[in-house]
């Protein structure tokens, strides 16, 4: 491999990586935090895909202004739903979370099909990002995936500032480890439950809503993103946000470079990987040890 | 006898006749029931859509009736999920018993229902799908195809790339599924028979549309040509990314006529000049084809493809075979003797069944102009399928 393109796979692989963690690290908060399995995650991501889709045109070229708005209908959606929804869903074991949730999915993807219908769309990118970043002949980058990593980047900055520096972020990682000890030292547990759940609905549906116009939506694009996720959540180990973060990019750059190098097998590679990642440390890269 | 007890028996003689006359008419008339098993969700909708719309112009150019009998639809989606083909295909056949089943676009699913088909005797026509396998190793008397199989266009296109085109190394790239390495392989063959060079092999799995690191593959590996298997949504996506990366100015793309056939309005300018082959085209000005496209454009308030010409072609297909046996869709022999007979007035032009009961037809030539694909030659003339595999 020339290294112009050896660098551009590596952009590519980045980029996909980062993008599959805004999605993986709600889902890994949801679960770490309030023991939640939630499959209906997914769905939150083609939420916001859809929404990119009906308002990318009212936008225009204030795409920025849109995914803000968008963030911003997906966290009121994602705190409506926990109150509906989520929070008759702690005291229940596993089994009953994955039957409500997968039930979900179902709601979602009727009221997505009476909607908009099954047809593919496809979103555009706004005019000032389109075409490409040239460097010399060595190689070329669409300017609008370089934004997207970039996009990327700065959440995951953000996320990791809240959750390791702040008091939020205390609680939520005292949360994830001792929900008793949170409680009695006289914190609204349920408010900050409500909080992480509108924070993971709103960062899967912002990840959604990116991908938009790299990857087309269409029905069913929830499920596939979320299978992945859940192999990313499974290698970094549930409830670490850096676990998530590492376990993306490993993910993202099998995934890019085992198309690329090993066409014929290469749906296998991310198994492949989470299999290794078992074998070695059952807990997850950087989970805890039960 | 007193003549009130005779007017008495009379009526009721009468009434009796009357009630078996009815019963016998009703008999003959009993709905012929077609089973239309095709995706209405997921990235084929479209062509579902396209493939039921085609079928039911036929039948109601011939009055709502095909050999004598009324038509009754049950429908199914197949969501192109072949692990749920086998199960969809079987409610058809046990559950709803339909005489005929009529599916689909996924070649996976087709897969199963030919599967089914074979061990049920129900008749199967498929009015898209192009697995090969379908009229090779999995051939059947009861199992038609009103379409292609995967392997002609391709082949066709190959030959042309190699001979017309003079290009001499190219790379395909497609979804990693049936349908997918029977195109791929059928441009390989006719390219390299005629001088050319594959020198890679690209696909994602389906219907994933992330293309992304295999275009950065393409660039660098700058080859003549490139040939692409999509269809669908996929195909808008892939040829948008194609266009989005620059590839489009330097390195044809040339496809199977899927890629951009039901896809322009979506492609726009990124399609423009793409080379492709296939069974059907714009422009082809035959009245047959025009009669048929102005019936079904009034119809739908649509304009008919390539996908529309195969369903109508699909009911075309099972008119001639009741006709033959006055609607006895029961004597399996004759039905398929007077479809292999005969010539198929399609709007796509004439063509006629092969043994394996494949259609042998001319591939064209086309090229994307605006939101056409222009028909700029016959590529290969009467094609038949190898139909290798198929002992029949």
């Amino acid at each position: 491999m020339e290294l112009g393109t050896f660098l551009v796979q590596c952009l590519n692989a980045v980029q996909y990586g980062l993008l599959l963690f805004l999605v993986a690290s709600g889902l890994t908060l949801i679960f770490g935090i309030m023991g939640v399995i939630n499959l209906a995650h997914g769905s939150f991501y083609m939420l916001g895909a859809y929404m990119a889709f009906a308002l990318a045109p009212l936008f225009g070229d204030q795409f920025i202004v849109m995914l803000l708005a968008g963030v911003v209908l997906a966290a009121v959606f994602g705190y409506l739903l926990e109150w509906a929804f989520f929070s008759y869903l702690y005291q229940r074991d596993h089994l009953q979370q994955v039957l409500m949730t997968y039930g979900l999915i179902l709601m979602f993807e009727e009221v997505r099909s009476i909607l908009v219908g099954n047809d593919v769309h496809g979103v555009k990118a706004p005019p000032w990002l389109e075409g490409s970043f040239a460097l010399g002949d060595l190689m070329s980058y669409p300017w609008y995936r370089l934004f997207a990593s970039a996009a990327c980047i700065v959440l995951a900055a953000a996320l990791y500032f809240v959750v390791n520096r702040t008091r939020l972020g205390m609680m939520i990682r005292a949360g994830g480890s001792n929900r008793d000890m949170v409680r009695g030292l006289g914190i609204d547990i349920r408010k900050l439950y409500r909080i992480v759940f509108a924070a993971g609905v709103a960062l899967a549906a912002l990840a959604g809503m990116i991908a938009a116009p790299m990857s087309s939506v269409y029905p069913g694009m929830g499920a596939s993103v979320l299978i992945v996720c859940f192999v990313v959540v499974v290698i970094g180990g549930i409830g670490s946000i850096t676990g998530a973060l590492v376990a993306s990019l490993l993910v993202g750059f099998v995934d890019t470079f085992g198309k690329v190098l090993f066409a014929e097998v290469s749906g296998m590679g991310i198994y492949v990987l989470m299999a290794i990642v078992l074998i070695w440390r059952p807990e997850g890269l950087m989970g805890r040890r039960a | 006898m007193t003549p009130r007890f005779t007017c008495a028996a009379r009526a009721t003689f009468t009434a009796l006749t009357l009630a078996c006359i009815a019963t016998l008419g009703h008999a003959q008339q009993a709905k012929l029931k077609v089973g239309l098993m095709l995706p209405y969700s997921g990235t084929y909708t479209a062509l579902g859509v396209a493939i039921e719309n085609g079928f039911k112009l036929r039948v109601e150019e011939q009055g709502g009736k095909l050999g004598g009998r009324e038509i009754e639809y049950v429908k199914v989606d197949d969501e192109s999920d072949p692990s749920k083909a086998t199960d969809n295909v079987n409610k058809l056949i046990k559950r709803d018993n339909v005489d005929v089943i009529v599916g689909t676009v996924h070649s996976g699913v087709a897969m199963a229902m030919a599967k089914a088909a074979k061990e049920s005797g129900t008749i199967l026509i498929v009015p898209n799908a192009g697995a090969d396998a379908v009229t090779g190793p999995m051939c059947a008397p009861n199992i038609f195809r009103s379409s292609f199989t995967n392997w002609q266009p391709a082949y066709a296109m190959g030959e042309v790339a190699a001979r017309q085109e003079k290009k001499k190394k190219a790379i395909t790239i497609t979804w990693k599924y049936a349908a997918g390495d029977e195109a791929v392989n059928g441009f390989k063959e006719g390219f390299e028979k005629n001088g050319g060079q594959v020198s890679k092999q690209l696909n994602v799995p389906f219907p994933n549309v992330e293309f992304q690191a295999l275009l950065t593959e393409i660039a660098a590996a700058k080859p003549d040509a490139v040939f692409a298997f999509f269809a669908g949504g996929g195909a808008v996506k892939f040829v948008k990314d194609y266009a989005a990366a620059g590839l489009n100015k330097t390195i044809p793309l040339y496809g199977p006529g899927f890629l951009t056939d039901g896809t322009l309005d979506a492609q726009g300018d990124a399609a423009q000049g793409i080379l492709t082959a296939l069974h059907y085209a714009d422009g082809l000005n035959t009245p047959r084809d025009t009669s048929f496209r102005t019936a079904y454009a009034k119809m739908f308030k649509l304009q008919p493809d390539v996908y529309a010409v195969q369903g109508y072609d699909a009911a075309q297909m099972l008119g001639i075979g009741l006709a033959a046996v006055k609607g006895d869709i029961s004597k399996k022999a004759e039905f398929a003797a007077a479809i292999e007979k005969t010539k198929i007035d399609s709007p796509r032009g004439a063509f006629s069944i092969s043994k394996s009961h494949n259609p042998v037809q001319d591939i064209y030539l086309r090229k994307v102009e605006g939101k056409e694909n222009k028909m700029i030659s016959i590529a290969s003339k009467a094609l038949a399928d190898p139909a290798r595999g198929c002992r029949m």
